[in-house]
């Protein structure tokens, strides 16, 4: 009989668990929804800031975000995918190398992010002498990006099954043809999806581009890799807690939040709908 | 009798552990020879050792010689992905690619520098027509492989292997996967086969092994223990242990 | 033919140096970090660094001292914790044991979106609601207090902690739960005594898997605590982190001056605990995996 209670105690303590937990999160989504739902409109997302950001619109921060995200994933995939085809299709499986590919990839991973952009600004800004620019802010997110998109590729790749490699070479194709005509097509939604997710991390992250790159305000859009960037994180970083009228913008706060939200969201259903789609579709 | 591909003091070793133990065998040209023996005995890892692609096994080993037309296709300067174009293999259990049932045909010609369409679209026809699939499958080339039924997909299989033209085709137990009809309709294409190509066949079916091959080799425990023609090792067995394992006492 | 032979050696020799790229990455990270920050050790010796219990890097003389930066790290990460683990893993208990497939089917996938929410909207969650709210709550002067950075650390290390240890209550083998049940002890009492236990490995690498994405963020802390670089004495009082230092102060520093080699060192500092920390959790992760036969 007492354990009975003791049940009904602790599953009773479990369900409370889950719900406050889920209720937090809920709340934060709707909180941010409710209060920047309103400031939301075309003007907002198309136009650049005026009168010192308290007015306008956020457009040229979406733009350095879109930026920033693309360069970054355009350097991690190609960089991420091949070191991914090494690890699965060439390295011996018990090799030294392999075992510190793999623990460097563990660990730049737990790297934390105010790291990362202390790299950026040591290597990329100073040392290579890039500067405070789109190209410094890129190659650090796109660093900080490159174990998931290698870990996400790796995956995808082991879970081609053997047998089609085996069919391939009886063939008499090489390891190479086998390589690129059988096992990338067959892997390339996980490939993408783990892509996906990288850029949604980018997007989203602060501390790597806060003194790589990121400004508050320039005068249009950036034209060359070496001029800094707007982006959507500092913007609200910035419009949150350094602005000289900070209750004033708090409007432009919570649209800008939402749309960051939104954005962040919308790349992680993507990547969701394509695992799904993925793993129905496969007839193997 | 001419002798297509012989094997002379084959080893065949898995990190350490023997599979094969010196087996010399002479296979004759445009026949199909069988080979038996009770599960585990070595007989599949022998089989990849002829067209190597035992060396893709992580730790595998091989001495001895595997003779092709008169040349150790072991040798330096052989080619291995050419030894495997044309020394063809069938697998057990039936793995066509994930794309439509032209492409995996296609697959192979593509591979070795075939690019015009035309020249690959007769290729395809006339290996499916070979394979016996042709007409099951001639209105939906470009659908999934995998709509195919089990049956069907082995064919398409050995249709993608002779796309590439073979000499010689190695066949993995290619029925066990697959029911009762589909293998008949298997067993009837190889005896079309071996006409045009030299056909090894691993089983694990004495019944299949008597209808089907020529010759017959029995392997017990890596080992070549006797080889004649199929009659004679099934009525006529010299060795004991021959006859005990085709009269079903022991695998 | 002999092209072919040609290709195929190279495909290993073409990849392998993508491969050791993030071995690289690591290294230079490491040493690039490492030696920005060396030349503070110029001015003050590692013992003054990190035992010296103040920092104040503007004043004449400036006083680079951890101590008040780690102990606020300390005080967040801690609270983070308080708050999470115990919400965590009985979330995680209901997950696994509890709640019928098709809702965990439903809310997995949502804990995992909800864990890429960027930190600078928690942060400013943070700011907007949850400062106002612990300054009425307890009547502060300020709601920017350490119990906010706790609190806000703890809804975003949340999600990891949860996935983590459903992932290691899941995979419990069933029997060792039939094997209980079949003695007549209840759900429950299977749950404490035996499937907890079992997964005690995997668990406790998701919480200090969760610790390290603690200590390591920034911009979510930063934006909630706001506070002096003293040695906190309360959890009502604004805080700062280690992190929060470097984000604070990069600004303000000069290239090559002291104070910009002191912020270097903190992030060596950062480095190696996320690095010892991430050794640790690994070595549960794979224990845990050795023992299952």
């Amino acid at each position: 009989m007492k354990a009975k209670i003791c049940q009904r105690l602790g599953f009773g303590a479990a369900r409370i668990a889950i719900l406050i937990s889920l209720s937090i999160m809920g709340y934060l989504l709707f909180y941010i929804i409710s209060n920047g739902a309103g400031i939301i409109s075309w003007d907002f997302l198309t136009k650049p800031p005026t009168s010192g950001m308290t007015a306008g619109g956020i457009f040229p921060a979406i733009i350095g975000t879109l930026l920033l995200v693309t360069l970054a994933i355009a350097i991690s995939l190609p960089l991420g995918l091949v070191s991914a085809i090494y690890l699965v299709e060439y390295s011996s499986k018990e090799s030294r190398f392999m075992r510190l590919v793999n623990s460097a990839i563990y660990n730049l991973n737990g790297v934390p992010s105010i790291v990362f952009g202390l790299f950026g600004l040591a290597f990329f800004v100073k040392f290579l002498g890039f500067g405070t620019s789109l190209l410094s802010a890129s190659l650090t997110l796109s660093l900080m990006i490159l174990p998931t998109v290698i870990v996400t590729s790796v995956e995808a790749l082991k879970s081609v099954p053997e047998y089609f490699r085996e069919a391939s070479l009886a063939l008499g194709a090489t390891k190479g043809q086998t390589i690129l005509k059988i096992v990338l097509p067959a892997a390339f939604p996980g490939i993408i999806t783990g892509a996906i997710l990288g850029v949604g991390r980018a997007a989203g992250e602060t501390a790597p581009i806060l003194f790589t790159g990121a400004v508050f305000y320039m005068k249009g859009l950036p034209i060359s890799l070496l001029d800094p960037v707007m982006a959507l994180p500092y913007h609200l970083f910035v419009l949150a807690t350094e602005h000289p009228n900070i209750s004033k913008v708090r409007p432009i706060q919570y649209g800008t939040a939402l749309v960051l939200l939104i954005l962040v969201l919308l790349i992680s259903l993507t990547a969701a709908v394509i695992r799904y789609w993925y793993r129905s579709r496969r007839r193997w | 009798m001419k002798i297509k591909l012989q094997t002379k003091n084959l080893n065949v070793w898995y990190s350490n552990v023997q599979i094969v133990r010196d087996f010399t065998i002479k296979i004759p040209e445009k026949r199909i020879t069988a080979i038996i023996g009770p599960s585990g005995c070595g007989k599949s890892t022998f089989l990849k050792a002829l067209n190597r692609m035992v060396e893709l096994v992580p730790g595998a080993k091989v001495s001895g010689e595997v003779i092709l037309d008169g040349k150790n296709v072991y040798d330096q300067d052989v080619d291995d992905t050419e030894i495997r174009w044309k020394i063809g293999m069938v697998f057990q259990k039936p793995n066509p690619f994930p794309k439509s049932i032209y492409e995996n045909v296609a697959y192979g010609p593509r591979i070795h520098g075939i690019a015009e369409k035309e020249r690959l679209k007769h290729l395809v026809e006339e290996s499916l027509r070979k394979a016996a699939l042709w007409e099951e499958v001639k209105d939906r080339l470009y659908i999934s492989a995998f709509e195919l039924s089990g049956g069907q997909q082995q064919r398409l299989c050995i249709a993608r292997t002779l796309a590439v033209n073979p000499e010689v085709i190695l066949m993995d137990e290619p029925c066990s996967a697959l029911d009762p009809i589909a293998t008949t309709k298997i067993e009837d294409l190889l005896f079309d086969l071996k006409n045009n190509y030299t056909i090894v066949i691993v089983t694990h079916n004495l019944q299949q092994a008597a209808r089907v091959s020529d010759y017959t080799s029995f392997m017990y425990l890596g080992k070549l223990i006797e080889y004649g023609r199929t009659e004679e090792i099934f009525e006529r067995p010299k060795n004991k242990q021959t006859q005990d394992y085709v009269m079903g006492r022991f695998g | 033919m002999k092209g072919k032979i040609r290709l195929k050696l190279s495909g290993k020799v073409l990849t392998a140096p993508f491969a050791s790229v993030s071995i690289l990455a690591v290294f230079f990270i490491f040493l690039f970090v490492f030696t920005q920050g060396l030349p503070l050790f110029n001015q003050i010796s590692p013992f003054d660094f990190l035992f010296n219990l103040t920092w104040r890097p503007t004043a004449t003389p400036p006083s680079f001292g951890v101590i008040p930066l780690i102990l606020g790290s300390l005080i967040v990460t801690l609270l983070a914790l308080l708050i999470s683990v115990p919400l965590g893993i009985l979330g995680a208990v209901y997950l696994a044991e509890i709640a019928n497939p098709k809702i965990r089917e439903l809310l997995k996938p949502a804990i995992e979106v909800l864990s890429g929410i960027p930190s600078v909207v928690y942060g400013f969650f943070g700011l907007v609601v949850l400062v106002p709210l612990v300054q009425n709550t307890f009547g502060l002067p300020t709601g920017e207090t350490a119990l906010t950075g706790g609190i806000i650390l703890a809804i975003m290390i949340l999600p990891t902690i949860l996935s983590i240890s459903e992932d290691a209550i899941s995979s419990v083998p069933v029997d060792y739960k039939e094997a209980s049940l079949a003695l007549g002890a209840t759900k429950w009492r299977t749950i404490k005594s035996v499937t907890i236990p079992a997964a005690a490995s995997g668990i406790t690498a998701g919480i200090i898997l969760g610790l390290g994405r603690a200590i390591g963020e920034t911009i979510a802390v930063m934006m909630v605590t706001g506070g002096a670089p003293i040695i906190p004495t309360s959890i009502f009082y604004p805080v700062r982190t280690l992190t929060q230092t470097i984000a604070a102060e990069m600004g303000e520093t000069v290239f090559g001056s002291t104070h910009y080699s002191a912020l270097f060192a903190i992030g060596i500092v950062l480095f190696i605990m996320t690095l010892i920390l991430n050794s640790v959790a690994i070595r549960l992760i794979k224990r845990k995996n050795g023992e299952r036969r």
